[in-house]
């Protein structure tokens, strides 16, 4: 298949992922504001921190208030990270593979579209009630990626797909746990009362794992929800389960059997899960989990680097530009 | 929804006959209309605009912010065009392009025409779409012209004139394609009592007659469609046409000249491609050839197409043909090549070059339509009857000083169909622009786009001006043969492709 094709869908599949993460992002700590009972611990601008997108905040928007953090990431059109940005994003390149993809995928990434562009409306209120529209968000992604899975033929293309939203997944699991992290750091004091497992029934909650975790694991323990949303071999938003989907869609699109490895990023990929596989929950503990999700976090962002070199990069060298926390396509 | 107030304002109505009663081909579908009950067509009308936006079939216009989209408007009420007159246009078409492909290939070998004095060299030396650059070139099967759109009109004298061929990248016809899927789920039941001539084996022939361009020694040709990319306002098109026919679409970046060949770059290296069906203009096919500084083109494509490695259609330096000053002589051409008269004949032109002709253009330039020789959809003209005083002089100053450039035509009484205006019908002005395939054989698409002015009154059809759609009924006589129904011709190796 065309380079450009292939850098088009996996972009488009990236972008729409994303989208749906950063309304998850957002809805999580709209919950945990809500089981704040003293109203003390307000905190946005660690969400701003997550997306890597604080510098540009503090520089245009300036104060960490729900409202303005919220708009931020939901509609504003200069925040490439902006749900709205990410929808649209996810169209201009659908719109560049409209004859590759079904037509269904099609219109319903194109009535998605219809649906956040009209939200962002000024004269819409999709935001005095955003956890519906965050849900509405949710569904979409769903219904995509649903509709991908049953009506796209599983080959190359598909493959490309699949690897940009594991890839994308995987990423911003990483990121919603590093949430957590962040309002950890300011209530110290909190851990272990019965607030902080309020906590972390939110962030399960945030990646849909609240009630899988339980079957699991039953009792909400942070150790073991740390275990359950990295190294889950099961669960589907679980970092390792994404990383594994991840590796074996690159595995379809190179030909090369598991085990081995022919491009650099694909190596660094299958060490990536095999890492995952052969890890305990208490030693990532133990060393610090947020030195552990930002190391990851390089790594992924170093095999999606491989990715562009190998399959979508022009034979004539262009400049690229320069690696942001989290990123983004190249043009 | 009834007819009661409709009038034909002593316009030609495709629908309607002088006396205010339906024209016997109309018959099932106004019957049909007068049955639905009151504003049931204006919320047809309007599903099939919403169903319009959420498939994202819409046109870029120009001129606003980069890539605004607009749907292309689409009215529900179709034109209909009865058996016996279509026959008569498909024939006329076939000879008109029949011609007009000798003629291209005579300018760019022994010009016989020129020399015989039927048509003064400069006219064609001067246009700037005659490229010296195919001189002696001898195109794959002799043919030049694949894909043509010609523009005909009908006047208040009830006949059919040629108002233009479009020779080079004519686009539209998705709509076409469009149109009808959604019509046909509007009124399945006028479909299922009419005799209506299908479209939609149209990807399929165009796609067969790609395939017949590949260089015998190729099996399973590979086609592309290359395209300027999404930003062009047809770009919907490329892509549709690309899926329809089941060939990959292209940008110039996705190919690059290889060992004396072409190819596109795929995630697995390079892989040859035999023909490339291009809706990019010649100035911007080739910098290496055309205009150097073309960021669209693939360097070094014409020089694979001279040694026969790559088949191109439109052919380059076809457009010679497609202008609107040599569009004058076609009458001529067709006598010249074929010894035959024209059976669908042009509107009257008036050539500014010659000076008596200018001289009555410019004194009676509130009359007349203006057309600059090279300017297409709708661009660099001007309606007498509709322009102000100002605009007229201003035409005229630029008639008189590059009077090669332009032509003029008297304004025609465009034939008018009902168009649902608010809640009730009212004429509106169409046209209509059959699809041609030259290939194996010459193909005419039963049917065609029907533009249509939206605004009160005006004769602009173009979709960048405010112009709509319609669906387009070719009436077929008798039962419908096996070439309308199948879907996809039984040519071998037309699946082939798929599979490569």
């Amino acid at each position: 298949m065309l380079s450009r094709v292939a850098d088009s869908i996996y972009w488009m599949s990236r972008y729409v992922e994303r989208a749906e993460n950063v309304a998850r992002f957002i809805d999580v700590n709209l919950q945990l504001m809500l089981d704040d009972p003293s109203g003390e611990g307000q905190q946005w601008l660690p969400l701003v921190n997550t997306t890597g997108d604080q510098e540009a905040f503090e520089k245009r928007i300036g104060k960490g208030t729900q409202e303005n953090v919220i708009h931020f990431l939901t509609f504003d059109e200069e925040n490439p990270n902006s749900i709205l940005s990410c929808v649209r994003a996810a169209r201009e390149n659908a719109r560049t593979v409209r004859e590759i993809i079904s037509s269904e995928m099609w219109l319903a990434l194109n009535k998605f579209y219809l649906m956040v562009n009209a939200a962002a409306d000024k004269k819409s209120n999709a935001l005095t009630n955003p956890h519906d529209f965050f849900t509405e968000v949710k569904n979409a992604n769903h219904l995509f990626n649903g509709i991908s899975a049953a009506t796209m033929t599983h080959g190359e293309p598909w493959h490309f797909f699949h690897m940009g939203r594991m890839l994308e997944r995987a990423d911003k699991t990483s990121r919603i746990l590093d949430v957590k992290y962040f309002i950890l750091l300011r209530s110290a004091q909190d851990v272990g009362t019965p607030f902080d497992d309020i906590q972390w029934a939110a962030v399960l909650r945030s990646a849909s794992a609240f009630e899988m975790y339980r079957k699991k694991h039953g009792r909400i323990s942070p150790r073991a929800v740390v275990e359950f949303l990295l190294l889950d071999r099961e669960f589907p938003r679980s970092i390792n389960f994404s990383l594994t989907g991840a590796r074996d869609s690159f595995h379809a699109i190179s030909g090369t059997p598991l085990g081995t490895f022919r491009y650099p990023s694909e190596k660094l990929l299958g060490q990536l899960c095999s890492e995952l596989s052969y890890a305990a929950v208490d030693e990532i503990v133990n060393e610090g989990l947020h030195e552990y999700l930002d190391d990851l976090q390089t790594k992924m962002n170093k095999v999606g680097a491989g990715i562009f070199e190998t399959f979508f990069a022009s034979k004539t060298p262009k400049p690229t530009k320069k690696q942001t926390q989290s990123q983004e396509q190249r043009q | 929804m009834r007819f009661l107030d409709y009038h034909v304002d002593g316009f030609f109505d495709e629908l309607f006959g002088e006396d205010g009663r339906p024209r016997s081909s109309a018959k099932t579908l106004i019957r049909n209309i007068e049955c639905l009950p009151d504003g049931e067509l204006l919320n047809r009308q309007k599903a099939a605009e919403r169903a319009l936006l959420q498939m994202g079939i819409t046109f870029n216009v120009y001129g606003e912010r980069a890539g605004t989209e607009k749907i292309f408007p689409f009215d529900l009420v179709p034109r209909i065009v009865p058996a016996a007159e279509w026959s008569r246009i498909e024939k006329g078409l076939k000879q008109r392009i029949t011609a007009l492909n000798l003629f291209i290939n005579d300018l760019y070998h022994d010009q016989k025409i020129l020399k015989d004095g039927v048509i003064p060299a400069d006219i064609i030396l001067s246009s700037k779409a005659f490229r010296k650059q195919c001189m002696g070139f001898n195109p794959p099967r002799g043919i030049w012209c694949h894909v043509t759109g010609t523009d005909l009109v009908r006047h208040r004298d009830g006949n059919i004139y040629v108002l233009d061929d479009n020779l080079r990248c004519p686009s539209g016809v998705s709509y076409v394609l469009e149109n009808r899927a959604v019509m046909k789920s509007m009124f399945p039941q006028v479909f299922a009592q009419s005799k209506i001539r299908p479209v939609a084996n149209y990807p399929s022939k165009l796609r067969d007659m790609l395939e017949f361009l590949a260089p015998d020694s190729v099996t399973g040709p590979r086609c592309v469609l290359l395209t300027p990319g999404i930003y062009n306002s047809a770009y919907f098109e490329h892509s549709f046409l690309a899926q329809q026919m089941g060939i990959e679409l292209v940008e110039g970046r996705d190919l690059v000249v290889d060992d004396g060949y072409v190819c596109m770059r795929t995630t697995k290296g390079f892989e040859r491609v035999d023909v490339i069906y291009r809706r990019l203009d010649d100035d911007f096919l080739d910098p290496e050839c055309f205009r150097p500084d073309s960021m669209l083109g693939v360097p070094g494509l014409m020089e694979v197409y001279k040694r026969g490695n790559v088949a191109l259609a439109n052919a380059p330096g076809g457009g010679v043909a497609d202008d609107k000053v040599v569009y004058a002589y076609v009458p001529r051409i067709v006598k010249y090549y074929l010894g035959e008269d024209i059976i669908l004949p042009n509107v009257p032109t008036y050539i500014c070059s010659e000076e008596k002709d200018l001289k009555y253009v410019v004194e009676n330039i509130g009359k007349l339509v203006v057309k600059a020789a090279n300017e297409s959809g709708g661009y660099g003209m001007l309606v007498g009857p509709h322009s102000t005083k100002e605009q007229q002089a201003e035409f005229a100053k630029k008639v008189q000083e590059n009077p090669r450039n332009y032509i003029a035509q008297p304004t025609l009484a465009l034939s008018r169909v009902p168009t649902l205006v608010d809640s009730h019908f009212e004429g509106r002005h169409v046209d209509l622009r059959p699809y041609i395939l030259y290939g194996k054989e010459i193909f005419v698409m039963p049917g065609g786009l029907t533009r249509v002015a939206l605004k009160k009154g005006s004769l602009v059809v173009n979709s960048s001006q405010g112009g709509g759609s319609k669906d387009t009924w070719v009436l077929a006589d008798a039962p419908l043969t096996e070439s309308d129904t199948s879907l996809e011709t039984k040519t071998p190796g037309a699946l082939a492709g798929a599979a490569a």
